[in-house]
């Protein structure tokens, strides 16, 4: 092929628009953009706080119930140092992690292989359905209870309520998943010369993992909601017992205190989650990106 | 099993297919179809959109069954998916999530082949598509042209005695589409496979094939079948501005014509 690109010369566009200057431009206006978005958030932020703070120091709401940011600082920072009225700030962070974390990953766990055999097996998911979505119609929380009567104040009660918290939302992505799994994709595999457990592992299962993985960014958060609710009901450690207590109290600080601390492990996890999903996902088409 | 030895490559004999629509209605795809592909044979089946074509691909491959009629593959009955036949798709069936040459060696490695063996071989077939460069790629980042490149490394990799190709360039634009056919010609004639290649585009079917199959409007069945006897080694690019070429194409079209326009009428009632 012969190369017969015409050559264009410089001054043929207008002054200012050579390629290096349009795009120092586009990187200028760029960088101003991410400027400009993180000055308002800041701002907002900033704002939200010391209408707050105002508004409880001139009584305008009352402070009692409401508090005001710098004695929710003062107690987080109390907590922090010198521990809570029931013993140390991080062994409730840890007692609650231990019951999100184990029951994030036994629901998720779970949740994809039932979700992946039955969205593999039609019979069964026929016959199962009906049975999941009566069990799924029960509010979760009104579990607690039982599961707390059932398997005593420890970590078991609140690991069983975060589990089926997590475990739904997880095995309904997963079998869909399998079912929106591509047909072209599939008898291409089975041509190839893929066993059925082969189809699973290697065909069904990835192409499921974006749909699962959506159902997992939502669900620590779900896994969390299950532990602080379990603690809530009956428990000696957690941070839901520290809210629990704050309110008993009348501490309003230590309620927002302590909301503050599940806010960030929350965000902590979903950021963890995200690394990991892009490290697994690094084969799909890059998103149009937002700007941070 | 008694499999004689030269039996043709694929054999459909007076095969009925027929299925079930979503509302539960019996419709008949394929009605009295009968094809007899030789070993090494190119053939091209063409016929109006949806009359059934694709339908005798998938009894070939054993992944729908005939309601009637016979089919045999190397002489012996289709029991399930035969590990001699390739398949390429009209869709993009690679795995996205793979690499190039991780897709190239899937069919190997499901095979149960060692994984170095089945690099070496994976590296061997991007080599001869051109696609030594792109191994580590992703499917998302390859052009349409190099996809149907790595899909078709990924079936003769397997080294398959029979290939079915069901509109496998149908995605492509023309320019693109004239380079995968000079590709598959040179593939074909190194592999000496039997290929059945399914297409609602008649010029390709005369440019690639030794026999062109007409099918009627749905319930498809053989309407009239060509032989072309243009010589190989052939250039598509240019055999379409030959005389014997532009007489195929003529006889063949008033053919095929009517089956298009019965098929749209009834598309339009």
């Amino acid at each position: 092929m012969t190369d017969a690109a015409i050559d264009i010369k410089a001054g043929a566009f207008r002054p200012g628009t050579s390629d290096a200057e349009i795009e120092a431009a586009a990187a200028k206006a760029a960088r101003h953009r991410r400027r400009t978005v993180i000055f308002w958030r800041v701002a907002i932020l900033i704002a939200f706080l010391g209408l707050w703070e105002i508004a409880a120091r001139q009584a305008w709401i009352d402070p009692f119930f409401y508090a005001m940011p710098s004695a929710i600082a003062q107690r987080l920072y109390e907590w922090t140092t010198e521990g809570t009225s029931e013993g140390p700030l991080w062994y409730h962070l840890y007692v609650t992690m231990e019951e999100s974390v184990i029951g994030f990953v036994t629901g998720s766990v779970a949740g994809i292989i039932i979700g992946v055999a039955l969205g593999r097996n039609r019979m069964a998911a026929d016959i199962f359905s009906i049975y999941i979505k009566v069990i799924n119609s029960i509010p979760r929380v009104v579990l607690a209870p039982i599961f707390i009567m059932i398997l005593g104040l420890g970590l078991a009660s609140k690991v069983a309520l975060a589990f089926v918290m997590v475990f739904f939302v997880v095995f309904h992505n997963a079998f869909q998943g399998v079912r929106e799994a591509d047909r072209a994709m599939i008898a291409n595999a089975r041509i190839l010369g893929a066993s059925n457990w082969q189809l699973t592992r290697s065909v069904i299962v990835p192409s499921a993992m974006s749909w699962i993985f959506a159902s997992l960014h939502v669900s620590f958060g779900f896994a969390i909601i299950g532990a602080i609710v379990g603690e809530f009901v009956g428990s000696r450690y957690g941070i839901g017992l520290l809210i629990n207590i704050a309110k008993g109290s009348f501490d309003a600080a230590g309620m927002y205190a302590a909301i503050i601390i599940v806010m960030v492990v929350a965000l902590g996890a979903e950021y963890l989650m995200t690394m990991v999903e892009n490290r697994l996902a690094k084969w799909r088409p890059q998103p149009l990106h937002e700007t941070q | 099993m008694a499999i004689e030895k030269n039996a043709p490559a694929i054999e459909l004999i007076n095969v009925s297919r027929r299925f079930l629509s979503p509302t539960g209605k019996s419709l008949t795809a394929l009605r009295d179809f009968t094809m007899t592909v030789e070993r090494g044979e190119f053939v091209a089946v063409v016929g109006p959109t949806g009359c059934g074509k694709s339908t005798t691909l998938n009894l070939v491959t054993g992944l729908a069954s005939p309601s009637a009629g016979e089919v045999r593959v190397m002489g012996a009955p289709v029991t399930g998916i035969d590990p001699r036949i390739g398949f390429v798709f009209q869709s993009d069936a690679l795995f996205p999530w793979r690499t190039v040459i991780e897709n190239v060696m899937a069919g190997p490695l499901f095979r149960g082949r060692a994984k170095p063996d089945a690099a070496a071989a994976a590296r061997d077939w991007l080599a001869r598509v051109g696609l030594s460069r792109f191994e580590q790629h992703y499917p998302h980042q390859l052009s349409g042209g190099m996809r149907k490149r790595v899909a078709l490394a990924q079936t003769f990799i397997n080294g398959p005695e029979i290939l079915l190709m069901d509109e496998p360039f149908s995605a492509l634009d023309v320019q693109t589409r004239v380079l995968m056919h000079e590709e598959l010609l040179r593939l074909w004639s190194e592999a000496k496979a039997s290929v059945v290649f399914v297409t609602h585009d008649l010029e390709e079917a005369i440019a690639l094939a030794d026999k062109v199959y007409v099918l009627t409007a749905g319930p498809a069945t053989v309407k009239s079948v060509y032989t072309i006897d243009l010589p190989r080694p052939r250039v598509v690019a240019d055999i379409r501005y030959e005389q014997s070429f532009i007489n195929y194409s003529r006889t063949i079209w008033a053919d095929l014509k009517e089956e298009v326009e019965t098929s749209y009428a009834r598309a339009a009632a």
